[in-house]
């Protein structure tokens, strides 16, 4: 049984000239136990489907299950499934860590006495023992998102949705963070996570489904993806512009490919069929003709790479919270 | 591995629920003195200006004797601040709005209404505070509980239903504006002209013809013309005609009146949100 099931979601913001389709017929499996990225840029609908996915929002067309409940006709079973952590710290910052945990978990119907033992263990898994019992306006950035995970974890939800968890942190949270997220979904949990950056992707999932203008336009593992773009390739940049012609026969010659030519970066570009052997020979004929190297190296096509293929224009990290600016507009 | 496994979460309990967010509205007073303080401040300085300001010029019930009209201006000013917590809850779930709180509580399996029942009851505690406040403030200028215990208690159970109602009112605008500014002042407006064409300050008998049914059958001067009525303070010339003469049933019927509707479509407000 897949954990989330979702087929022909559609969702339309607004109406008439003004209206935006934020969901398209996507489409989307998650088999359970495992760790899916929704990859896109800002207003592809990374948001708006965890927001349907957690109840948040009725879908226009198409169905979402969660653990094969729909999450329109059930959203009472499918919130006690569930775990939610958004795009921003939702958390009582006039509440202490402590607080806050054993208010989640009194909220999803543990006991009293069992919300304050689980709110002990995620203080300290979280690594928020000794901030327990400040309040959490004296958090730093990065203490408040693990906060706010900790408390979509309370109820130990067999589905967590992170809606861009690290969007702002430094580097250094984000990697705390990449860290206890992992954790977490070696004890079994199945994750749904929308991420901007693609180093996240490759870092957490197990596949990564590539979304825009509402749609899946790609999905497979970060490997499949980058295959699908190509395999390794060669670039080279040669000291001496006079010597391009020269410099594209010798690496033709070596890689056996087509070889593209940036005469204003003086750089060969061709597809390295036997990686590093193919590198040496280049190394080797462009020496023969004794043409000048600046830089060579092999290049894996990077997730960047994939999205530009795909969507034929570069992802932009733009700010986190124009994603889904449509956010505001429905919860008004 | 049960941790991922076990669903040990029940169905949801609108009580518990509601009482564990009260406890979340309450907790937050301590750690913003600030907001107690000037929470308080506001009610105090009307009564300073009113009573030795503007009282010595303002008569009540043909007399210009400045103690009768500090204790006429008490009944007033308590219904005027008890309107005035409307600004507590359209700011409070603003707030909650703006953070992203509402959110991740409409995704937890709790009760519909307890979110806002939690912020509404936690409201009502920290206004009837504020009117302990007030009553001590009242004493200190001379008020005084002329009439039956019985009617006292009867004059603060009409005070604190009344604030009960107007924060339903203030739930449905914060949960509708788009920012905590807005909530505060969206909360607030409408309040002024409705408690200055009402018997709260002055009597309504010196006003023009054509406002004074409008100051008659305001909501806040049936609550202003019951606590006096109930406390044995001056209640001015009131004339005749249902609201002078049942001031304690109609300030209970608004009561009931505000609340039933406001509760429910805040409540539905709640939920709208929740299914766009």
């Amino acid at each position: 049984m897949s954990a989330i099931e979702i087929a022909g979601l559609g969702k339309t913001f607004g109406s008439g000239k003004q209206s935006v389709h934020a969901l398209d017929h996507l489409d989307l499996s998650v088999p359970e136990s495992t760790v899916t990225a929704l990859l896109g840029p800002n207003g592809a609908g990374k948001t708006t489907t965890v927001r349907i996915l957690a109840t948040l929002l009725q879908p226009d067309q198409g169905s979402a299950r969660v653990l094969d409940h729909d999450v329109a006709q059930e959203p009472d079973t499918v919130r006690r499934l569930i775990g939610l952590s958004g795009q921003f710290s939702a958390i009582d910052e006039n509440l202490t860590g402590r607080e806050n945990l054993w208010m989640f978990g009194r909220l999803y119907g543990l006991a009293s006495p069992e919300a304050r033992q689980r709110s002990a263990e995620l203080l300290d898994l979280f690594d928020l023992v000794e901030a327990a019992d400040r309040p959490a306006k004296t958090y730093s950035g990065g203490m408040k998102r693990r906060l706010d995970l900790a408390g979509a974890l309370v109820a130990h939800p067999r589905v967590l949705f992170l809606d861009e968890p690290t969007t702002g942190l430094d580097p250094k949270s984000r990697l705390e963070l990449w860290g206890v997220i992992r954790d977490r979904v070696e004890q079994g949990v199945t994750l749904l996570l929308t991420t901007q950056y693609l180093e996240e992707a490759d870092a957490l999932a197990d596949s990564i489904a590539v979304i825009d203008n509402g749609k899946v336009i790609a999905s497979g593992t970060s490997d499949e993806l980058k295959s699908d773009v190509g395999g390794e390739r060669i670039e080279v940049v040669i000291h001496d512009t006079a010597q391009l012609g020269a410099a594209r026969e010798a690496v033709a010659r070596a890689a056996e490919c087509d070889v593209e030519i940036d005469e204003r970066l003086r750089r060969l570009t061709g597809t390295a069929c036997d990686g590093s052997a193919t590198l040496v020979q280049v190394i080797r004929e462009l020496d023969a003709a004794n043409i000048g190297i600046d830089d060579i190296g092999l290049h894996r096509p990077t997730l960047d790479d994939v999205f530009l293929t795909l969507t034929g224009h570069v992802a932009e990290p733009a700010s986190a919270a124009a994603d889904d600016s449509v956010t505001q507009e429905v919860a008004s | 591995m049960t941790t991922a496994e076990s669903t040990g979460v029940g169905r949801a309990h609108p009580v518990t629920d509601s009482l564990v967010l009260v406890w979340r509205n309450l907790k937050r007073l301590p750690r913003q003195p600030d907001m107690v303080v000037y929470g308080t401040i506001q009610p105090i300085m009307f009564v300073v200006l009113f009573a030795y300001v503007f009282g010595g010029s303002i008569s009540v019930g043909g007399t210009n004797d400045a103690s009768t009209y500090r204790e006429f201006l008490m009944g007033g000013i308590f219904a005027q601040t008890m309107a005035f917590s409307v600004a507590s809850s359209s700011v409070g779930l603003a707030d909650d709005m703006s953070k992203g709180l509402i959110e991740r509580f409409r995704s937890l399996p709790i009760a519909r209404g307890s979110v806002i029942t939690g912020r509404v009851v936690g409201d009502l505690t920290f206004n009837a505070f504020v009117l302990l406040v007030m009553v001590g403030c009242g004493f200190a200028v001379g008020w005084r509980i002329r009439g039956s215990l019985w009617e006292a208690a009867l004059a603060f159970l009409i005070l604190l239903g009344f604030t009960f109602a107007m924060l339903w009112i203030g739930a449905l605008i914060g949960l509708s504006v788009r920012s905590v500014e807005v909530a505060s002042s969206a909360g607030l407006i409408w309040l002024f002209p409705l408690t200055f064409i009402s018997s709260c300050f002055v009597d309504p008998a010196y006003m023009p013809g054509w406002m004074q049914p409008i100051a008659e059958w305001n909501p806040i001067s049936a609550v202003a013309l019951a606590v006096r009525d109930l406390f044995g303070n001056p209640v001015g010339d009131t004339g005749d005609g249902f609201p002078s003469d049942h001031p304690v049933l109609l300030s209970i019927l608004y009561v009931v009146a505000i609340t039933a509707v406001f509760s429910w479509l805040a409540v539905r407000k709640y939920q709208r949100t929740t299914a766009r």
